[in-house]
């Protein structure tokens, strides 16, 4: 069997994918990166908590939802446990949306997408937009008055968009498999992405600082 | 004290002190503050709802719109009926010069509001039912132009029309088969079974409320009810909630414009609405690269708030 060299042993290329994989994480994430036990001195802002904030309320979002959908969408309406789990998904969707849209005006006066972080700033705009339709789905798969005179109203756009006849928000079964699939699972893999993102390139540095580049990059984007 | 220093993406170049950071704690900590915020907003504020609204409800509590709808769904003067794309070929759709999304996408959720609202279900009902079977015999077999008179003046009559014991009454005339008709749709409506017969599609699950909600929101009652509880368009209803619970606020953006014009006059508002809102949030999306947007943070010195600490040890000699 033909030996395969260790990766970066001697400065030659590997040949395994897997192990070229390895280098490549451990040269762009290495673990001190991935989970810090330093920061910069200048991370000392309550902007900072904003995200993780969100994070946090993301994550009782997901799982009051996990269990709401367990039960099935009839259990709140019938139950005062359901109706307490259901409580717990409202208010910590309220929650999450509050700290997500500061984080992102925390993110955007502090210019966070400086020094090649544009990708960063980019996926946490389509977390955002995600998490409005996730919301949206969820408010038209509450069985309620609600639920109804939202899908009334909404219609009409969606319809005008041409995104109706795809997306029927009169139809409970398409809404509600969309909300409790689809996109929580699209917001979780991109919540990951941010977060490596944030991990492999760091805090951004304060605007106007004359104190050295932190990066190679270059200030502009 | 000096600080020890160690290598971040932050400092690669060694230049910028870091402080101790548990990464881990701070999420341990955040996960706890958010669980107690939320678990006590939960047990003191709980949350809505209001229960939904049924043909069998809405048939009871106002007969008169409902007669009226049915009424109006026979002669096709609906605003379903006259919807076009995804649930018919009466109307255009709404446009913009060449752009016409709904048109392009077209009619993948047919609704003919006369015989799924009104001939089908009573068609059902009908069975045993020899006065309803020689009505809609009656009906069907009649000209466009009959039918039109007989609803034209039956419309008529619904404006001064009267409630006794459940059923709608209007003065005498010639109506043809059309009372008898919305008699007996009015009895299933309020026995609950039209809201099964709009449901049936051939098979036996069922989570497709197409037909109902467009069947309701024909009528005024659903209108009624949600202006009553501020959830109107002309009152940000898109960002409300039943009660005093917070809604949607997030849909600011897109509500506001429903309150302006002309965006609340055009006939084409909401595609309007929608370029609007998909332009600013690819705006929004490629922040970083539109000169003018992403110079905005320097020109605003909010920054200094947040990094106060760095540009007062900056401002040291």
């Amino acid at each position: 069997m033909k030996q395969t060299p260790a990766p970066g042993r001697m400065g030659e290329r590997s040949s395994s994918w897997t192990a070229r994989a390895r280098g490549e994480v451990a040269q762009r994430l290495p673990i001190e990166n991935l989970l810090p036990d330093r920061q910069p001195y200048y991370v000392g802002s309550w902007v900072y908590v904003f995200g993780v904030v969100t994070i946090a309320a993301l994550v009782l979002t997901v799982l009051s939802g996990v269990i709401l959908a367990l039960a099935g969408p009839d259990w709140w309406h019938i139950s005062a446990a359901g109706r307490f789990f259901n409580s717990l998904h409202f208010w910590s969707v309220q929650v999450f949306f509050v700290f997500m849209v500061l984080h992102l005006w925390g993110q955007y006066f502090m210019a966070s997408w400086r020094g090649g972080r544009a990708a960063t700033w980019m996926i946490g705009v389509v977390i955002f937009a995600i998490s409005i339709a996730a919301a949206f789905t969820g408010y038209l798969s509450q069985q309620n008055f609600a639920s109804q005179w939202i899908a009334v109203s909404a219609k009409d756009a969606l319809n005008a968009a041409g995104l109706g006849a795809f997306f029927n928000v009169l139809n409970f079964g398409q809404m509600y498999g969309i909300h409790v699939v689809l996109l929580p699972a699209a917001i979780i893999v991109l919540v990951a992405l941010h977060i490596l993102w944030v991990r492999m390139k760091g805090v951004v540095r304060p605007i106007e600082s004359s104190r050295p580049a932190t990066r190679s990059t270059p200030e502009k984007v | 004290m000096m600080q020890r220093k160690r290598t971040t993406p932050e400092d690669s170049a060694s230049t910028i002190r870091t402080v101790p950071y548990d990464l881990l704690r701070e999420v341990a900590i955040a996960m706890v503050a958010c669980l107690v915020l939320v678990v006590v907003l939960a047990a003191a504020l709980s949350s809505p709802d209001v229960p939904s609204v049924t043909i069998q409800s809405w048939a009871q509590a106002d007969p008169v719109d409902f007669t009226t709808t049915a009424a109006n769904e026979l002669a096709g003067s609906t605003t379903s009926a006259g919807y076009g794309a995804p649930y018919n070929s009466t109307d255009a759709g709404q446009t913009l010069g060449p752009i016409a999304p709904s048109k392009w996408a077209g009619v993948r959720q047919p609704v003919d509001g006369a015989n799924d609202f009104v001939i089908n279900p009573l068609k059902h009902a009908s069975v045993g039912d020899s006065e309803l079977t020689a009505a809609l015999s009656g009906f069907q077999a009649a000209s466009d132009a009959q039918k039109t008179a007989w609803l034209t003046a039956y419309a008529k009559a619904l404006g001064d029309a009267k409630v006794q014991d459940g059923k709608v009454v209007v003065a005498s005339g010639d109506y043809g088969a059309v009372p008898v008709l919305m008699d007996r749709l009015l009895t299933v409506a309020r026995s609950g079974g039209l809201d099964g017969l709009l449901l049936s599609s051939g098979h036996f699950y069922q989570t497709d409320f197409t037909k109902p909600l467009l069947f309701m929101a024909d009528g005024s009652y659903l209108a009624g009810l949600a202006a009553a509880q501020h959830l109107s368009g002309s009152q940000w209803g898109m960002m409300n909630e039943t009660g005093q619970y917070p809604g949607q606020s997030w849909l600011w953006l897109y509500t506001v414009w429903y309150q302006i014009p002309p965006f609340n006059t055009a006939p084409n508002g909401d595609l309007l609405v929608i370029i609007l809102m998909g332009v600013l949030t690819l705006g929004l999306l490629l922040v970083p690269f539109i000169p003018g947007l992403r110079d905005i943070p320097r020109l605003v010195p909010i920054y200094r708030l947040i990094w106060r600490r760095y540009y007062r040890e900056e401002a040291r000699p």
